[in-house]
């Protein structure tokens, strides 16, 4: 569902087969994006950052369970879209994810995503037991 | 000649096998996982594989595609090879730096400077 305030966008998904299915939220997010006239360099940012969000919620959280759903909720205003994925996982803690970018680390295929939304994102926090991120773009932000 | 495979475009230039995209987006797993079992195929086929993996026209990537790449430059590395890429656009060639994986990979500019540089290597 998509909604249109006078000077916000916001809408939501539940995704069951996120990988049919993640394509076509981020399109309608895109569209949201594109009509607050977030910059291509925001736009790669937020849809770099939700693909990870989403995967990992649907991979880690639901263990690609497709009867199970990853939830989405965003709402975008003009200097900043704030974003919540939700998965129906057990959660983890955030803080237990090896840096990848350490040299002893740099040839493990895995772990980049986490990282990618930290660094991307101007805002990125794991609620309850971290089955819940929210994460804000802020275009203010030099990111 | 190239031959298409999966989402991606191969083709043997005097030994280097070059591969480019057909997407602009590298970002679904199943695809992903079909790259890296078709590129993972191709250098186990030969010795001391020269591999240039092309970028141009692909828009975004995933870390899922990160981690392919990972594979295939260790599967790379340990047959006696070397992977290259090149003609990365700069939003994703960010995406590089800010996980140091610039630091892994011997990243050109264009494929003739990565072309040159197996030459280099001998």
């Amino acid at each position: 569902m998509d909604s249109t305030g006078g000077d916000h966008s916001e809408g939501s998904s539940r995704i069951g087969d996120v990988p049919a299915q993640i394509e076509g939220v981020q399109k309608r997010i895109e569209k949201s994006l594109a009509g607050h006239a977030y910059s291509a360099a925001a736009q790669f940012a937020i849809r770099l950052s939700l693909e990870e969000a989403i995967m990992n919620g649907f991979r880690h959280g639901n263990r690609q369970d497709a009867s199970k759903a990853v939830e989405v909720r965003w709402e975008i205003c003009a200097d900043s879209a704030t974003f919540h994925v939700i998965d129906e996982g057990e959660g983890f803690d955030p803080d237990a994810v090896p840096d990848p970018t350490l040299d002893e680390n740099l040839e493990i295929p895995s772990g980049r995503g986490l990282m990618l939304i930290r660094a991307y994102m101007s805002e990125a926090a794991y609620h309850g037991a971290g089955n819940h991120l929210e994460m804000t773009f802020r275009k203010s932000a030099k990111k | 000649m190239a031959q298409e495979t999966s989402r991606i475009l191969v083709t043997d230039l005097d030994g280097v096998l070059r591969v480019e995209f057909v997407d602009r987006d590298i970002l679904d797993e199943a695809s992903i996982r079909k790259i890296g079992a078709e590129l993972v195929r191709r250098i186990e086929a030969v010795a001391n594989p020269h591999v240039l993996i092309c970028f141009r026209g692909v828009e975004h990537l995933s870390s899922a595609a990160l981690g392919t790449l990972i594979t295939v430059n260790s599967l790379t590395k340990k047959r006696g090879g070397q992977l290259r890429l090149s003609d990365i656009r700069p939003s994703i060639l960010e995406v590089f730096t800010i996980t140091k994986l610039d630091k892994l990979f011997h990243i050109s500019d264009t494929a003739a400077r990565a072309l040159e540089g197996f030459g280099n290597k001998g």
